[in-house]
């Protein structure tokens, strides 16, 4: 801090000022970005006893997926159904 | 198998391409075999820096397209064997590059190269999406300013959320940040952020502060990297970043107010 700072230092650091701006905006940002839906959980766990009905699955071969953009949402489901031949040949020997 | 590096930032005109040229000079001056990819395509910028631009031949995107290989696109550099360059394409547009087809050439990097680093373009588009998608570390550049460090931030959300380590629920990608064109002088009197203000908000594990320095102009000028000029700040500097990235300890330097006592008083800058 310079000699002549000391006649005029009553405003605030602009420093501050920006890092009190940013602190605000940083955390409004990540709750937007990180905003999940709470049942995806239980989405994927009764689709996985659905689909276990008719299908034997793994618990891994199904994942959601949440995205979200500026104005869009999109909802993603993967099912990785069981080698069909290879199960038929199980079936056959 | 390499170690994939990702220089990033969100905005430009923060020193990505001058801290890829460096580091991948101070990795390679330690006996590294490395390899510097430009992803900036139609925008290339990283030959000038590591001053090859007149020995262009083919480009990142001629090897992903299958018109040249990739020992026909590598440009070794002139001061250090160890060290390649990849260009990018200058009259293609970005989508030339396919996430398909950088993982091919990274691939068939890893096999030969102990570290690669991927020098991104601006922005959050395809060509930074596709710099950052295989990365195993991320040097997020950043300016103690506030645009800067709120790109940064959002860069960090799309690694932890679109790199391939994402995708595959594998570790994720290590972030380090890097603080560049610093001034010791203007945060001592409150008018830039500091390294702790910074850090508040970003919380990553710091590689180093690169110090505002009229070297790194010059050294652009000269098409050097900075690293090379071992007696400016910014150069040793950067020297320490890549000791800390393998694992040294080094004390942090070129941040505290060095001006002489008759500036301070008189609050002249340097």
């Amino acid at each position: 801090m310079s000699l002549l700072d000391y006649f005029r230092k009553s405003k605030p650091k602009s420093a501050a000022i920006a890092k009190e701006r940013l602190q605000i905006l940083v955390a409004h940002e990540r709750t937007i970005r990180n905003r999940r839906p709470s049942y995806l959980p239980q989405l994927q766990k009764e689709l996985l006893d659905v689909i276990r009905k008719y299908v034997n699955v793994d618990q891994d071969a199904i994942s959601v997926n949440f995205e979200q953009d500026e104005n869009q949402e999109t909802l993603e489901l993967n099912i990785v159904l069981p080698d069909y031949q290879q199960e038929n040949k199980s079936v056959n020997m | 198998m390499a170690r994939i590096i990702v220089v990033t930032s969100g905005k430009g005109g923060v020193g990505k391409t001058t801290t890829s040229a460096a580091i991948a000079m101070g990795l390679a001056k330690r006996g590294h075999k490395t390899a510097v990819i430009d992803f900036d395509v139609g925008l290339r910028n990283l030959d000038l820096i590591m001053g090859c631009e007149r020995r262009v031949v083919y480009d990142f995107v001629n090897v992903i397209n299958g018109e040249a290989s990739l020992n026909q696109a590598l440009i070794r550099d002139k001061n250090c064997n160890q060290l390649y360059i990849l260009p990018a394409s200058q009259t293609r547009d970005k989508d030339a590059l396919t996430l398909e087809g950088v993982g091919r050439v990274l691939e068939e990097l890893s096999r030969d190269f102990q570290y690669i680093v991927c020098d991104s373009p601006a922005g959050i588009e395809k060509g930074a999406y596709l710099a950052l998608y295989y990365a195993d570390d991320a040097f997020v550049v950043t300016n103690p300013e506030v645009s800067s460090v709120r790109d940064s931030d959002r860069m960090l959300g799309i690694l932890a959320s679109k790199s391939r380590r994402a995708e595959q629920n594998e570790d994720p990608v290590k972030e380090y940040l890097l603080l560049t064109r610093y001034d010791p002088s203007r945060v001592k009197s409150g008018e830039m952020l500091g390294l702790d203000d910074v850090q508040d908000i970003l919380s990553l594990q710091l590689l180093g502060i690169i110090p505002e320095s009229k070297s790194v102009l010059s050294a652009s000028n000269a098409g050097i990297p900075v690293i090379l000029d071992e007696k400016s700040e910014a150069g040793q500097a950067y020297e320490d970043v890549v000791a800390r990235y393998l694992g040294e300890d080094r004390p942090l330097r070129f941040i505290d107010d060095k001006r002489g006592f008759f500036r301070k008083l008189f609050g002249g800058r340097s």
